[in-house]
């Protein structure tokens, strides 16, 4: 089963590090990654920009608005995701448990399952087909 | 060895998981001294196996394989966090010398004692007794977390934090992995069985819901039973066999097609299944010749005095309330005393029933229990007292959620009208 891990961040952290730590870490964190992708848990990893990046939309009106953020300094913001495929929840925890930049206290990590919308979609597609079919 | 595709090689692996994973990852617990790393270790054996197998074909005697492929790994894992963490180096340097024990372990006595010393730290006194439950169905059944949340009707959420909650404790507290000494046994062995019926009966009459029993649940727990009887053949062990077996005995003709609850008075008995029977008789005189039995070979006793009769007239009722009479013994609980009243009623008739049953009330523990209501309910209606029948009845309904029950106990107060 797939559970995507949104790791957070605490800000300050990662830049309160000396230039040593961060490398160290660093190498940690790619080290795990990699032994995590040697057995098959690794799916996929994004790591993303910092939040002073973010454009956020909105649909105004009919028309597309857009603003910078979010912003909000004291909060922990997205670092990052990882797609890991477990046997269970409680096997994500264990996998999630020893990220370096967890252990570290760099910031809480969300899983969350996979939804399943096979089922959503065959519907749907059973309804777009009676949509296309000509009138008899 | 023979060359499998990787799919025929996942299927393998699934059903080697489902068989295996329990006594495995006993072993790994105590070669490791860690329940999670022990838990990764078998993981990545899994993994290992699922790559290498269809190419290298699969190994003779699968199981030593991923134990002992597991437990390089877990050295492996301990090496690199040592490259990180200077105090890990110790902890590779034993386990790198405890080779030697690992390869004596291969003898099935010390296999067979890693079962049971993960069953009784899976049912420790000190974890919560909901953990406990859960631990067991996930560590020694290899279900998965949404398994095990999905037949207790909790979030998966709920109960991942239940197990790693446990699995703090066990390791802070810490909960010694072994199997207790024998003048701990017969308490610590109490705690394991009510786990094993615990499951049981979640299966077997669930809380909320439509399904009054869920098989898996009760398969689990025989099979648990099972486990236990091979491992552990204490007499109140092969009583909870017994009693599971015959119960779970009546499954098919305990409900409708429609799902509607059927009595024991109205079961069609040739649903019953006679091989289960016949296996939880023969169990339950193994145990009764014992003469060390207690609460659970009781109770298997009289459910194989139902399940020997041809109809309810049949019925060995003194034989059932003498068996009720010494459970009061052992258990004198208010369900058991419930259980005599209702006995008794079959015996002597409804009046002397009705007088048990209100004596049992009076004391107000089964106040809220829903079946203390409806068996008087059932006393009224059969002595004609419609008036009261319905007010029990009524209560009896205001206290169950279980759709079955609810849709036969409307039933009967229609039935009233």
């Amino acid at each position: 089963m797939k559970y995507i891990c949104l790791g957070y961040l605490v800000p300050g952290k990662f830049e309160g590090m000396t230039e040593g730590e961060r490398n160290t870490t660093f190498d940690e964190c790619f080290e795990y990654n990699d032994h995590l992708r040697a057995n098959g848990h690794l799916v996929a990893e994004v790591p993303l920009q910092p939040p002073e990046t973010a454009l956020t939309l909105y649909w105004k009106n009919g028309k597309v608005a857009t603003t910078d953020g979010p912003y909000a300094e004291t909060k922990e913001q997205l670092g990052g995701i990882q797609i890991l495929e477990a046997r269970d929840l409680n096997h994500a925890v264990q996998l999630v448990s020893q990220l370096p930049g967890f252990k570290y206290g760099l910031g809480p990590v969300e899983i969350r399952p996979v939804a399943d919308l096979n089922e959503i979609i065959k519907e749907s597609e059973r309804r777009r087909r009676r949509k296309d079919a000509p009138v008899s | 060895m023979s060359e499998r595709s990787t799919e025929q090689i996942r299927e393998l692996l699934d059903s080697l998981y489902r068989v295996d994973s329990g006594r495995i990852l006993a072993t790994l617990i105590r070669l490791l001294g860690d329940f999670d790393l022990a838990e990764e270790a078998m993981h990545e054996a899994f993994a290992t196996a699922l790559s290498g197998w269809p190419s290298s074909g699969v190994p003779h005697n699968p199981r030593p394989w991923l134990i002992s492929t597991a437990r390089f790994r877990a050295i492996d894992t301990l090496r690199r966090r040592a490259r990180f963490d200077a105090s890990q180096d110790e902890l590779v340097r034993y386990l790198e010398g405890q080779r030697s024990s690992a390869e004596r372990s291969n003898e099935e006595d010390s296999l067979e004692d890693d079962r049971l010393r993960l069953i009784f730290t899976c049912c420790h006194p000190s974890l919560e007794p909901e953990a406990r439950v859960a631990l067991t169905l996930r560590e020694v059944c290899g279900l998965t977390t949404e398994e095990i949340a999905k037949a207790f009707l909790i979030t998966p959420r709920t109960l991942a934090q239940r197990i790693v909650r446990a699995k703090t404790k066990i390791r802070e507290t810490p909960i010694p992995y072994e199997v207790p000494a024998p003048e701990e046994l017969p308490k610590r062995l109490g705690a394991v069985l009510h786990v094993i019926y615990l499951v049981f009966n979640e299966g077997y009459s669930a809380a909320a819901g439509a399904e009054v029993t869920r098989a898996e649940l009760t398969g689990e727990a025989i099979r648990l039973g099972r486990l236990l009887t091979d491992l552990q053949p204490e007499p109140e062990v092969i009583g909870l066999l017994s009693l599971m077996l015959l119960q779970e005995s009546r499954r098919a003709a305990r409900t409708s097609p429609t799902g509607e609850l059927i009595l024991l008075e109205n079961q069609n008995r040739s649903l019953w299944n006679r091989r289960q029977i016949a296996e939880g008789v023969a169990l339950l005189e193994k145990a009764l010749n014992s003469r060390r039995f207690g609460s659970y070979t009781l109770q298997a006793a009289i459910a194989a005095v139902h399940a020997e009769a041809e109809s309810v007239a049949a019925t060995d009722w003194r034989q059932i309330v003498a068996l009720y009479n010494q459970l009061v013994q052992i258990q004198p609980s208010p369900v058991v005393l419930l259980n005599r009243a209702v006995a008794i009623a079959m015996r002597d008739g409804p009046e002397v029933g009705l007088t048990h049953i209100d004596a049992v009330l009076k004391h107000g523990q089964l106040a809220n229990y829903y079946l203390a209501h409806s068996a008087r309910a059932d006393m009224c209606r059969r002595l004609g007292r419609t008036a009261e029948a319905r007010s029990s009845y009524e209560k009896a309904l205001a206290l169950t959620q279980q759709e079955p029950e609810r849709q036969f106990l409307q039933e009967r107060i229609r039935q009233l009208k």
